[in-house]
């Protein structure tokens, strides 16, 4: 079998056919990937919120999207270079006699813990929950903060 | 709804617009919630992020369409970190099969979540109509 078909593609050997279907499969599959919506999978730690970490020279900004959240029912706590973020998120159910098309907002508790680089001034930190986004601002330690060397 | 449940990370849903976009930038289905009483449709939406000014409803032809544009909430002299969720603005379109009073449409949006009324025509109720002589 093998032969007969060395015999009509003779600059292949067993492997190197296998490593030639190997190839086309890795491009039906680049082109799968090409041709679905574009879905944003990132490396996420899988527990809710998902949160957006952004530093600036003085502070770390911590973000998430938690709307219907009211500011009463988030549990915020600092521990060390910890940042703790629990609550719970409620969705009114509605009385009899409604009837639902679609139900997809989900209610639930959640709680995350969040490990920052550096130092924090734990005393400082601060956040607010605006248009259903939690901002935390963070600042950093002294000893954390960039320090500018003049060069003599 | 269950008390303990756990809430889980879902991935934000990126859509393709019917109409092309002018700006760049993902665009993402909120999520919502929609039941009917016997005089009205309710409409739950979760736009995290998105201002009441920059909300736009529209209904149109039974299709009822929302837009939430979003101002991006990060400083632009801030470095990522981690970034587990994209920005972009929400988009999505409903044909409705009720007949909607349109002048009594009202939409609240509170801690990015939209809430939509949309009243049922009254029915045709018979109406006497006295003929006035002249």
């Amino acid at each position: 079998m093998v032969i007969s078909r060395n015999f009509f593609f003779p600059g292949w050997t067993r492997g190197s056919f296998f490593d030639e279907l190997g190839r086309m499969q890795q491009q039906m599959v680049r082109l799968s990937e090409a041709l679905q919506p574009r879905v944003f999978s990132r490396p996420t730690a899988g527990v809710f919120p998902a949160v957006n970490l952004t530093e600036d020279k003085d502070n770390y900004y911590l973000r998430a999207e938690l709307p219907g959240v009211k500011s009463d029912a988030l549990e915020i706590q600092v521990t060390g270079r910890n940042l703790s973020v629990s609550g719970e998120r409620v969705i009114d159910t509605e009385g009899d006699g409604v009837r639902y098309h679609r139900r997809e907002r989900e209610g639930g508790k959640f709680s995350r813990i969040i490990g920052l680089p550096t130092d924090i001034d734990a005393e400082k930190v601060s956040a607010k929950l605006e248009n259903g986004i939690l901002t935390i601002q963070v600042p950093k330690a002294e000893t954390a903060k960039p320090k500018q060397i003049s060069v003599k | 709804m269950t008390e303990s449940k756990e809430l889980q990370v879902k991935d934000k849903q990126a859509v393709a617009t019917p109409a092309e976009q002018t700006r760049p930038g993902p665009v993402f289905t909120p999520v919502v919630d929609i039941f009917e009483t016997e005089n009205e449709i309710r409409l739950l939406a979760d736009m995290p992020g998105v201002k009441p000014e920059d909300l736009n409803i529209d209904l149109r032809d039974d299709i009822l369409t929302i837009i939430g544009d979003v101002q991006p909430w990060e400083a632009a002299g801030e470095a990522d970190l981690l970034v587990e969720y994209e920005i972009g603005r929400f988009y999505r379109q409903f044909t409705l099969a009720e007949t909607i009073d349109q002048d009594r449409i009202e939409a609240k949006l509170a801690d990015g979540v939209l809430n939509l009324t949309l009243p049922k025509h009254a029915k045709a109720t018979p109406r006497k109509i006295t003929v006035a002589t002249a």
